[in-house]
């Protein structure tokens, strides 16, 4: 079922949440929200269920005006990021608990609920622990129960606020890599919120990046890593170096130096971004590009991160460079040397007013 | 035990406050509470019977227990809405609302006897105005329900305010979203997590109700038959000089409020159980 957000606002006090915002959500999609925190991101999500009211605007599922309909209507699973599993319930009970609730018209007979329960339990891989209580599982192991729950009631739409925002980070990745195997078997419609740009690249079909209450870009994961839209964006979704200056007709003049690189032509000044792992090092002192000093150098794993200091014209900025271990060059650096930085790929963005980058 | 005793400590002493807390359990209850039973079995058994099966003892205890028990239901009642508003909404004065519940705690009890029998009594403020429509509250079994009711508030409101603030309202957002309705989501969310502090909150009112004496005294009339508590039959033996009698009154108190309190932990113990260690 396909979702449409029109015109949201949403206040709280004179903290503005979110900002005339308008989405399409496309049917059996899976998408990410994403963004930094207090960007909107969740109270988008709660809007959507019904569990926020928006100031105005409207929720139109299916096509149809929802806003005045009660959450308990909308028929939409929702999972919150700390389970909020019942206590008191077991797992089987917690997952039978909305087919139970139904009215007594369509609530399906007690073996009916106990075939659904097991299906479920079986679906996300727990059915040996239908008679344990929440208490007594992980973290991982209660979210998929909480997932269970959700999808017991056949929601038209899947919301999922951070469901692994409470998970240690090797839980976190096979649960992520699973949600996305079991989006994939059901096709049902799902919106999940996070801050975690990589999380929201491997598992979603689409990506809609948030900041301020606003929508800044909205793709799919290739689209928004590789063609960012705004210097947010950019910053948002992976390390980068930030240079400011302005356009020249060889290419990007910052200070006395100038990145040549693949730049996209602007005018006046700008913002060039560069990824750590595109900008190069050249140890003659005198060639041209950015003049820095490195202050460490660290080897992890098949990865060498360069830490540098920026001289003359950028002094005070810090500049990050990533070559693969195996690289020659690594051998001939230390601490204290002068280099010399030159992008090979630079992604050029007119100079905004607002300081967005990371 | 012996693990506990041995398994190496940060704050070493199981042995000492072991100990201290035995003895002075022993000093500070158990002695007092032996006394009793021994001081009540110098009766002879048919005068020890006589005592504590008289008329108007059985009538108190029917009173005592009777309206210690309504009252404490009264109170788990009120005191859950209490407690909600108090968690849950945020209003002008809430703090002062929130001291007020315990005033009950602070007040001496004779002060709120006092009050509450100015307030009931035929031409006091209420009394006035209930008398005529045949509500008699004051001097009668009514005025002892209203005295228990109100020093037994605080109990309630104070074990499960606690509870209820630690409930995240993500369990309720959860129910609706799963279809609950209102009454669904109080009765099978709600309720089975705020029961175990409903269910102490409701035995310290009781225990509390039944040992009241000073708030009591003055607004129950003291009628025979009607409205006498017991604590009174214990007290008008002992103006009598009938020790004997009187802790044998005592003992059948002491050992029918153990009894409740015990079935009461254990009704709690079983549903703890039930649960799986959840509460």
């Amino acid at each position: 079922m396909s979702i449409q957000v029109q015109n949201i606002q949403k206040a709280f006090g004179s903290f503005i949440a979110l900002d005339n915002l308008s989405l399409d959500f496309p049917a059996g999609e899976l998408v990410a929200l994403l963004g930094p925190s207090g960007c909107g991101k969740t109270t988008l999500l709660r809007v959507i269920a019904g569990l926020e009211q928006a100031d105005s605007g409207r929720v139109l599922l299916d096509g149809e005006d929802a806003s005045d309909t009660h959450v308990r209507e909308r028929q939409v699973g929702f999972v919150f990021q700390h389970y909020a599993l019942f206590r008191h319930m077991t797992v089987f009970d917690n997952v039978a608990f909305g087919l139970r609730m139904k009215p007594r018209g369509q609530r399906p007979s007690e073996a009916e609920i106990k075939r659904k329960v097991h299906e479920l339990l079986n679906l996300v891989q727990l059915d040996w622990l239908a008679d344990r209580f929440p208490a007594q599982l992980s973290g991982g192991q209660r979210q998929r129960i909480a997932l269970a729950r959700a999808l017991a009631v056949e929601p038209r739409v899947l919301l999922l606020d951070e469901p692994f925002g409470a998970l240690d980070a090797k839980v976190r990745k096979e649960l992520r890599r699973w949600l996305r195997r079991l989006h994939d078997e059901l096709h049902i419609t799902s919106i999940f919120v996070t801050h975690d740009q990589e999380e929201a690249l491997e598992v979603a079909d689409r990506v809609v990046l948030m900041n301020h209450g606003r929508v800044e870009q909205i793709g799919s994961p290739a689209d928004v890593y590789h063609q960012p839209a705004t210097p947010f964006v950019y910053g948002f979704l992976g390390a980068a170096n930030r240079f400011e200056g302005s356009s020249s007709a060889g290419g990007i003049a910052v200070g006395a130096s100038t990145l040549t690189g693949d730049a996209q032509p602007e005018h006046g000044k700008v913002v060039a971004f560069v990824r750590p792992h595109e900008l190069d090092i050249i140890l003659q002192p005198d060639a041209s590009g950015i003049p820095a000093r490195i202050s460490r150098v660290l080897t992890l794993g098949a990865l060498t991160r360069v830490e540098l200091e920026g001289q003359a014209d950028v002094a005070g900025q810090h500049f990050d460079v990533e070559l693969h271990a195996a690289n020659p060059l690594v051998a001939q650096l230390a601490a204290g040397q002068t280099v010399r930085l030159q992008p090979r790929q630079v992604r050029v963005f007119a100079q905004p007013d607002t300081a967005g980058a990371a | 035990m012996s693990r506990a005793a041995t398994l190496p400590r940060v704050l070493p002493g199981f042995g000492l406050s072991l100990g201290y807390t035995l003895s002075y359990l022993s000093l500070i209850v158990l002695i007092p509470l032996s006394a009793v039973f021994i001081r009540a079995s110098e009766l002879p058994l048919d005068a020890f019977w006589h005592a504590v099966t008289a008329p108007r003892v059985l009538a108190s205890y029917r009173l005592s227990f009777g309206m210690a028990l309504l009252a404490a239901a009264i109170n788990t009642v009120f005191g859950l809405l209490l407690a909600w508003a108090l968690v849950r909404y945020r209003f002008p004065g809430k703090k002062l609302v929130d001291a007020l519940v315990d005033l009950p705690f602070a007040l001496p009890t004779a002060v709120a006897g006092i009050a509450l029998t100015a307030l009931y009594a035929g031409n006091g403020w209420l009394g006035q105005y209930l008398e005529p429509l045949g509500i008699k509250v004051a001097f009668g079994p009514l005025g002892v329900l209203v005295a228990l009711v109100f020093i037994g508030l605080p109990f309630v409101v104070r074990t499960v305010q606690p509870v209820l603030e630690d409930m995240e309202t993500e369990l309720e957002e959860a129910a609706t979203s799963l279809g609950a309705h209102r009454w669904q989501t109080f009765r099978h969310v709600i309720l089975p997590v705020l029961q175990p502090a409903l269910m102490t909150g409701f035995a310290l009112a009781f225990a509390r109700g039944v040992g009241e004496y000073g708030s009591v005294i003055f607004i129950a009339g003291n009628i025979p038959m009607v409205s006498e508590i017991t604590p009174l039959m214990i007290i008008s033996k002992l103006e009598q000089y009938d020790y004997a009698g009187a802790t044998a009154i005592a003992s059948v108190m002491l050992v029918a409020s153990f009894l409740l309190l015990l079935a009461i932990n254990g009704l709690q113990a079983w549903q703890a159980r039930r649960h799986g260690r959840s509460a």
